[in-house]
């Protein structure tokens, strides 16, 4: 593999190996990794069909009926990612620079073909503004296919959700 | 360039180009904070974000905190977060519901109408005149159809004088409503912004970027919007006065003639309240609301209207500002209303697909401010063909800088007077 192949590749090296929690593991390192090289369409690929990706707002208010950063389905994912592969999403031309760490995962429950686990995230980001540094405890429901883990459910929480925040357009 | 130490802002506007240094300079905040921000109309918040008497909630103007109450004797009040003692917040939550404040520092307590209710340990303020110790309050408080506007000076024009011809932008507004009212309650998104206030206040109005800065945008959902903004577009850009501005889509939905189409969608997904909108308004006066739609209205010098949600602009130094959203709730459309949050969720806030582009341009302007030639930034985009509508304002092609001319005219009345 070249090094865009390794930086982009979909699925992580030791794949199907390991425990439970190692596995979850191996899977958010990838999509992390992914979401900091852009690889947008291998990242959409990781949602299934009836996914919600949810980033609240003002603690964690009901997306049905309060303002969330992000409250998107399958179908608004794909927009969101289809925008920055346009080229012409101003503010990821040029695009951020990234690089975030994974951490304090936790196993919380597997009930049939599905897992829900959490993290904690630190994102550093660089773009024409400056650098900024985004931390949220993330949770994830994910599904087991026989193509790998993919995403059903992923809320990520700033801890700093209630206050303003600069523009979020990398994904997170 | 004029000296820096010149606050004269006469010489840094003319009628089609402004200098740079209205958007970075420090003194010139400040002035903009003592002759707009402290003394002119500024809107608060919505009489609907206190529905209950005892709610409060925190609001601002300008970086200026303020607490926006319905107050213990069912008045609309709005009081300055400050205890009179020493000085110390007095109210450090969001929102809530309480007939009075405690100061945490010496447990002075003041009636949510302003007064101090009793000292702590009173036997040291033997004669003192309890009445000499209210919390600061915005003087002047004036509601127009539940939108709270505050003004810091004692006197000067009405609410009613200084909004002027944007009134019937808000009656337009309303009118979407089945019950005449709007319902803030979906909180708001908050949107740093490294930029000066001004740049948003403008380009609120200015119907010449869209179609760049959104293209992505119309692209991918494949939307038609892109076409209203176009050099095709029967779409107006109106100068009310008063620093109030208007994109006018009205004239392109009037020529397509279909209820809703405004907000992309047509009767049939909508029929809960396209029922209550004819049973309130009669069948053909709600065919015409709908086929007009809702408002783009920038209402200086922080509301801004923007057809499915609402903006509130805050500065918070001469290179930040907060913009505060959320989206419109008209009161009596369940079903609209679930789809306007989900529209302006997508929309707007800092990962929205239209506002974080929107943003990036605020910040690189900001940018560009400080670099040192040219000096001067343009507005002449269709002066030749700007015209009197039928009401005696100024209007435009829907991509030409009439309201932009229209801001910065005001700008300069309030800044020398």
């Amino acid at each position: 593999m070249d090094q865009q192949e390794i930086l982009t590749a979909a699925k992580p090296a030791g794949n199907g190996k390991g425990n439970l929690l190692e596995r979850i593991e191996q899977f958010l390192f990838m999509e992390a990794r992914l979401q900091d090289t852009h690889a947008y369409e291998e990242w959409e690929a990781l949602w299934t069909d009836d996914a919600i990706y949810w980033v609240p707002a003002n603690g964690a208010t009901d997306p049905e009926t309060q303002m969330s950063i992000i409250y998107d389905n399958r179908s608004r994912i794909r927009v969101r990612i289809n925008q920055l592969k346009t080229g012409r999403h101003h503010t990821q031309t040029p695009r951020s620079e990234l690089a975030r760490i994974v951490s304090n995962v936790e196993l919380i429950q597997q009930a049939g073909n599905e897992v829900d686990a959490r993290a904690n995230v630190l994102i550093f980001e660089d773009n024409l503004r400056g650098e900024t540094l985004w931390a949220a405890r993330n949770e994830y429901r994910l599904r087991m296919t026989a193509d790998g883990f993919k995403l059903v459910r992923k809320k990520v929480s700033l801890v700093n959700n209630h206050r303003p925040i600069f523009t979020l357009s990398f994904l997170v | 360039m004029p000296p820096a130490s010149s606050c004269d802002t006469r010489a840094l506007i003319e009628p089609t180009r402004v200098h740079s240094r209205l958007y970075y300079d420090q003194t010139i905040f400040e002035q903009e904070l003592e002759r707009i921000w402290y003394r002119s109309w500024v809107y608060v918040g919505h009489i609907s974000e206190v529905p209950n008497r005892n709610d409060y909630v925190t609001k601002s103007i300008g970086p200026m905190p303020v607490l926006l109450i319905h107050d213990r004797t069912g008045q609309i009040t709005l009081l300055l977060n400050k205890c009179p003692h020493r000085g110390n917040q007095l109210c450090a939550y969001r929102e809530g519901n309480r007939s009075t404040f405690t100061c945490p520092y010496h447990a002075w307590t003041f009636s949510n109408t302003g007064e101090l209710a009793g000292f702590a340990y009173a036997d040291g303020y033997e004669g003192v005149d309890k009445s000499k110790f209210s919390l600061g309050r915005v003087p002047r408080v004036g509601i127009y159809r539940g939108f709270v506007f505050g003004s810091l000076a004692t006197d000067g024009p009405s609410l009613d004088e200084y909004l002027g011809g944007a009134k019937a932008s808000i009656d337009q507004l309303l009118d979407n409503s089945p019950e005449g009212e709007l319902e803030l309650t979906a909180g708001f998104l908050q949107h740093r912004t490294q930029a000066n206030w001004k740049f948003m206040l403008e380009n609120e109005t200015d119907g010449y970027h869209p179609g760049f800065v959104h293209s992505s945008v119309f692209q991918v959902t494949d939307s038609g919007i892109g076409k209203l903004y176009g050099p095709q577009s029967t779409a107006l850009t109106r100068d009310f006065g008063n620093g109030h501005t208007e994109f006018d889509l009205r004239p392109e939905w009037r020529r397509l003639g279909e209820p809703l189409a405004w907000f992309g969608a047509t009767e049939d997904r909508l029929p809960g309240y396209v029922k209550a909108m004819k049973t309130s308004y009669g069948a053909e006066r709600a065919r015409q609301i709908m086929i007009d739609g809702s408002p783009h209205i920038m209402i200086f010098p922080n509301l801004f209207i923007a057809e499915i949600q609402m903006f509130v602009l805050q500065p918070l130094a001469v290179n930040e500002t907060i913009q505060h959203v959320t989206a419109l709730q008209f009161k009596g459309a369940p079903d609209f209303n679930r789809r306007l949050r989900q529209q302006t969720m997508g929309s707007v806030g800092p990962a929205g697909f239209l506002l974080a582009d929107d943003t990036e341009m605020y910040e690189r302007n900001h940018r560009g401010a400080l670099i040192s030639d040219p000096e001067w930034l343009t507005l002449s985009r269709g002066l030749h063909r700007e015209r009197h509508d039928e009401n005696g304002y100024l209007i435009g092609h829907s991509t030409d800088e009439v309201p932009q001319r229209g801001i910065w005219r005001h700008y300069a009345r309030l800044m020398t007077a």
